[in-house]
């Protein structure tokens, strides 16, 4: 089964315990299904995914965006610079 | 970026960021031709960079620096000491940098062509930041006072929702919290 690498950021990465998260899904897959995939994957992100968006090659993409293997992947938890 | 910041965005010839000439910020803008509504016929000049040292605004003065414009505005973000009543010692940044600044850009040459910019220049700290020194600093610059200023809480606004830059908080009783505003 495919895998994609997730790179993951701040809380998120805390509660994964890693830079990085492995989910593995069928393709095609959106981004919205990742999305949920990372939350069976890594359970501990539950309480935090809904606020989170995925970037795709650094963009924000929607939740019907198609995925594909081979693309940069980021779970992008709420910002807070400045 | 600066010194212990490894890699930066680069989109062509543009220079966004940089471990290079420190200091020496002629290389390491973005001189896009960007047309402010303003001006049309004179391009944008932006420089964007995070950085793990103090933001050092002299740079971005001369960065600024336009005989043909009336207005200088800046923004600058500090740790503060007190939220509520919790004392913070320090916060520390994080980014997922390449995209930020990529991020840092894009909303850069929006605001200058919304508000008639003819340059504008933001620099964000990454690492420990003290109390009372500066996470951000914005500066821009427009013919009149009116684009300039109503940019600074426009820019601040996006780069708090779309920028990828993540702030901890330390607490002086010992405990730690990442900021992710819902």
């Amino acid at each position: 089964m495919p895998r994609f690498e997730i790179l993951m950021f701040a809380a998120a990465r805390d509660l994964v315990g890693s830079d990085e998260l492995c989910v593995e899904a069928t393709e095609p897959i959106t981004a919205g299904e990742l999305l949920r995939r990372i939350g069976e994957t890594a359970p501990g992100l539950l309480p935090m995914l809904p606020a989170c968006r995925l970037a795709v090659d650094q963009s924000f993409v929607p939740d019907d965006f198609c995925l594909r293997l081979g693309v940069e992947l980021a779970l992008i938890p709420p910002v807070s610079g400045g | 970026m600066r010194d212990s910041i490894p890699g930066s965005g680069d989109a062509g010839e543009t220079k966004v960021g940089g471990d290079d000439a420190k200091g020496d910020l002629s290389k390491r803008c973005d001189r896009d031709a960007k047309p402010s509504t303003a001006r049309p016929e004179r391009p944008v000049r932006v420089f964007i960079d995070l950085t793990n040292q103090s933001i050092d605004l002299q740079p971005m003065r001369d960065f600024l620096f336009d005989p043909d414009t009336g207005a200088h505005a800046w923004f600058e973000g500090v740790t503060r000491r007190t939220t509520g009543n919790r004392e913070t010692l320090e916060l520390t940044y994080e980014a997922f940098e390449p995209m930020a600044l990529s991020k840092l850009k894009e909303i850069a040459e929006i605001a200058a062509t919304r508000f008639g910019l003819s340059a504008i220049a933001i620099v964000h700290r990454l690492g420990r930041v003290p109390i009372a020194q500066a996470s951000i600093v914005i500066g821009c610059c427009s013919a009149h006072r009116t684009g300039a200023l109503a940019a600074l809480p426009w820019l601040m606004d996006e780069i708090k929702s779309e920028v990828p830059i993540w702030k901890r908080e330390h607490f002086a009783d010992g405990q730690t919290r990442w900021v992710h505003p819902q």
